[in-house]
């Protein structure tokens, strides 16, 4: 018989390595993060997070209108991983070749009209936006919110002219908090973001659109372990949690 | 119909400090170094320049006084004012220029384009109506700046070193112009001057100014032989001596007696000219009761003339000819002997 | 005789200076898809952005001139406790990031800002997500050019042209309409072009206080800012127009742009 001791020693080690995480050596460097902007609650949370667990990372994020951040990913700028509101830009990033492995679906978002807090204009739903009285403002159509506020409207067979069609969503939301306009239509997690600066008012699903957001690893990036151990955090179970703490819906 | 001005003000170095009044009919030139505050003074009256005590009546009316509190605008005067460098209005034709007055003072515009037109006729600039400013000579720019202030019929006509600006040779011609003019002018008129030729050409009375004060005033003839201050001296080109005069001689400030046939009394002037100065080589015989020994510190020639100056116990300026000042072997830094007689000094009271 | 030629140390850092300059604006002209520069231009939202940039950028300077040319003056001519802090605060836009500035005029003439609530409470006046608002930022942004450069010329200027004409008996007004203006005209006019390019030219500002609408606040730079997210290439040519109709603008300015020298 072998001498038992070894065969010990080898278990013992092939379990040690098999139980740490995926590479041997702790992840360091930076992380760049290209996020939808109604993403930024939630993910500056994920971030800390993860740091929290690998204090070798230093996460950076750039939040803006999604495909604001398409344009800086191909034109160059330095992402490790790309968060996107809709499937369509994610689609093109990956099309024209700037992403790495296989896309998932990390969360999902709903539609709520935000208005300001106590509702003073009495918004019971979508049709009260074209009230006389009522300033609407969105999101620019070429931004995913502002295709699925488009998209909300038509369902629910409402026409209303917005008076300002914003880059983004978290502009949506700090003119209703300055009280520059009325009503307008972001996600449900922007409303829960600004808190009690905001009310917001529900839209039924029959209306509502469901985006989902896909996360995917940036073809360039520069640390794609560190890269891939957040995109893989965010799928987890403590990542999923977390989204939906902020009133994101799970990713199925 | 007069101007009369009594103006104190100081204007940083400058503390002014005088009354000027001048008759309808006659021209006065406001004569003194630079600095004096001639300039401050014509502007003062033309009320460009605040100031602290005093008055401005033109024809008896009140233009400015502080102490009551009364301020007739520039803008409301009636007066034309004839600046150093003439201002004419550098994006306006001459005729625009000179009608610029009229056009200020309400006169419907037909009629004041024709007397513009007929202003610059009398100054000699027909055809030069459509002309910019930039495009004339000298002389010419002057004669525009006196048909503006003129053109609208000022009361009080001031001008501010008018031929200052033109080199020599335009002054001469500019200058008959300029007295002829001021001769057909019907109003008051104050000239300032620092050229003395300018100041007795010009005027029938003068005002010397020094330091903001009044130095003395008078006819040209009056000033000129009777100056009161060593600017005036100069300008006129004679030596002026001051002192206690008694019985046939003067006890100078500086304490040297010159003898002066005709001084009583009191307070008085000497004058000296340098023709009436005698130089030599070795202290000289004869009559002159005035003697002195000093040194050449210059020697200027004049023309035909030559102008040494000697330092002496009695600083002076002789005059002598070329011819002699070789003959003696006059040098700078020489040593020489000066006389003059006693008969042939100025005197007159201080 | 020997021409002295320029020390490198001159020639060195100021080539590299311009080509600071000069790259980009090659880029630009390299990457543009000419082919499609014409529909892109003649494009109904490009000619509608197109046609509100020009009426609200020369609002804005009418606005500028009216508002600023007094200020110039007052700055120049009246010694008054404070001219200095005043001064400061009405060039502050200048320095400010634009954004800023129209978070500022969000506070002050929003509907819920100092000024505005009342205007629309009283006479129901807002001016968030209209033309006028996109005037306003504008105005806010570029007037400082303007009176900086006037108040360069009116220092510059003999002050003694309306002393001459004051005892012509020009009354105050004739003399600064007649002598005043027309010896600072070129400063007042470069003032106003670069106002113009500069109104022409700002979207931080109008955004945040105007918003973005087509045909009513969307204006080029607005414009251009958002098709770079849907059609890229379009927005390239766009801002070509942009930097070009500047260029022609400064170019044409010259060296009197700094304000100096009249006639």
């Amino acid at each position: 018989m072998r001498n038992p001791l070894v065969l010990i020693v080898v278990a013992v080690v092939l379990a040690a390595c098999g139980s740490t995480s995926s590479s041997a050596t702790p992840l360091s460097g930076n992380v760049s993060v290209f996020a939808a902007a109604s993403l930024t609650a939630a993910f500056n949370a994920l971030g800390t997070d993860f740091q929290g667990a690998n204090s070798g990372v230093t996460m950076k994020f750039n939040f803006a209108g999604t495909p604001t951040l398409v344009t800086q990913i191909e034109q160059g700028a330095p992402a490790d991983v790309f968060a996107s509101a809709d499937s369509a830009n994610k689609n093109k990033l990956k099309g024209d070749g700037f992403t790495a492995g296989t896309p998932k679906v990390f969360a999902r978002n709903k539609l709520e009209i935000v208005v300001a807090p106590g509702n003073p204009n009495g918004i019971t739903g979508l049709a009260d936006l074209a009230k006389p009285g009522v300033i609407y403002i969105t999101e620019a159509p070429t931004v995913p919110a502002g295709k699925y506020a488009l998209q909300a409207l038509k369902l629910a067979g409402v026409t209303v002219t917005p008076k300002s069609l914003e880059a983004d969503v978290k502009s949506v939301v700090s003119k209703i908090e300055l009280g520059e306009a009325d009503a307008g239509i972001v996600y449900k997690t922007d409303v829960t973001a600004a808190g009690s600066k905001v009310s917001g008012v529900p839209i039924p699903d029959a209306d509502n659109v469901v985006a989902t957001y896909p996360i995917v690893a940036v073809k360039a990036t520069t640390n794609a372990a560190a890269a891939d151990a957040f995109i893989a955090y965010v799928l987890s179970a403590l990542g999923q949690a977390k989204l939906q703490s902020f009133g994101f819906l799970s990713a199925s | 119909m007069s101007l009369d001005a009594s103006i104190r003000l100081t204007l940083g170095p400058l503390d002014l400090d005088m009354d000027l009044t001048v008759e309808e009919g006659e021209v006065v030139a406001l004569l003194g170094p630079n600095g004096a505050g001639k300039t401050t003074l014509l502007r003062a009256i033309a009320g460009l320049v605040p100031f602290r005590s005093g008055h401005v009546r033109l024809d008896g009316k009140v233009l400015e006084d502080p102490a009551t509190r009364q301020y007739v605008p520039t803008e409301r005067r009636p007066i034309g004012f004839v600046f150093q460098d003439y201002l004419l209005f550098p994006h306006l034709t001459v005729q625009e220029n000179v009608a610029f007055g009229l056009h200020a003072r309400g006169v419907p515009r037909q009629v004041a384009d024709e007397r513009a037109t007929r202003w610059l006729d009398r100054v000699g600039l027909k055809g030069y109506a459509r002309a910019r400013p930039a495009e004339l000579s000298g002389g010419q720019r002057q004669r525009v700046a006196l048909a503006r202030a003129l053109a609208p019929d000022p009361r009080l006509l001031l001008l501010d070193e008018p031929l200052a600006a033109l080199d020599a040779t335009t002054r001469a011609e500019v200058r008959r112009d300029l007295k002829r003019h001021l001769e057909s002018f019907e109003g008051i008129r104050l000239v300032v001057t620092h050229d003395p030729l300018e100041a007795v050409a010009l005027a029938d009375r003068l005002v010397v100014m020094e330091n903001g004060h009044l130095v003395q005033t008078g006819t040209a003839g009056d000033v000129t032989e009777h100056p009161r201050s060593q600017y005036v001296a100069d300008l006129v080109g004679v030596n002026l001596l001051r002192g206690e005069a008694g019985d046939g001689s003067v006890k100078l400030t500086s304490g040297q007696v010159v003898a002066a046939a005709g001084a009583e009394s009191g307070d008085v002037f000497v004058v000296v000219h340098p023709r009436a100065v005698s130089v030599h080589r070795t202290h000289p015989e004869g009559s002159p009761r005035n003697v002195w020994s000093g040194r050449a510190s210059s020697i200027e020639l004049m023309g035909n003339r030559v102008r040494v100056r000697i330092d002496a116990a009695i600083p002076l300026v002789a005059e002598v000819t070329p011819a002699a000042l070789k003959e003696l072997n006059i040098v700078e830094g020489g040593e020489v002997w000066l006389s003059f007689k006693a008969t042939d000094v100025g005197v007159y009271p201080a | 005789m020997r021409r002295e030629g320029v020390p490198i140390i001159v020639v060195l850092p100021a080539a590299i200076g311009a080509a600071f300059f000069i790259v980009p604006l090659v880029g630009l002209i390299v990457r543009s898809p000419w082919g499609d520069a014409l529909t892109a231009l003649s494009a109904p939202e490009t000619l509608e952005a197109l046609k509100l940039s020009l009426i609200a950028s020369l609002s804005a300077t009418a606005v500028a001139v009216v508002l600023g040319v007094p200020l110039a003056w007052v700055y120049a001519r009246v010694a008054f406790p404070g001219r200095a802090l005043l001064r400061a605060l009405t060039t502050l836009p200048m320095v400010l990031p634009p954004v800023v500035g129209g978070i500022a005029l969000l506070l002050a003439f929003g509907r819920r800002g100092l000024l505005g609530a009342w205007l629309a409470s009283t006479f129901g006046i807002t001016f968030p997500f209209t033309t006028v608002g996109v005037v306003m930022a504008e105005t806010f942004v570029a007037m400082p050019f303007l009176i900086l450069t006037v108040e360069a010329g009116l220092r510059s200027m003999d002050r003694r042209y309306e002393e001459a004409a004051r005892a012509l008996g020009a009354s105050r007004w004739r003399v600064f309409i007649r002598v005043t203006l027309p010896l600072i005209g070129p400063s007042l006019f470069a003032g106003a072009v670069l106002c113009w390019a500069r109104a022409l030219g700002e979207f931080g500002a109008t955004i945040t206080f105007a918003g973005n609408f087509p045909g009513v606040t969307q204006t080029m730079p607005l414009a251009v800012y958002l098709l770079l997210e849907s059609n890229q290439e379009a927005s390239f040519i766009l801002s070509l127009v942009l930097l070009l109709v500047s260029l022609v603008v400064l170019v044409g300015l010259k060296d009197r742009w700094l304000g100096f020298g009249s006639t």
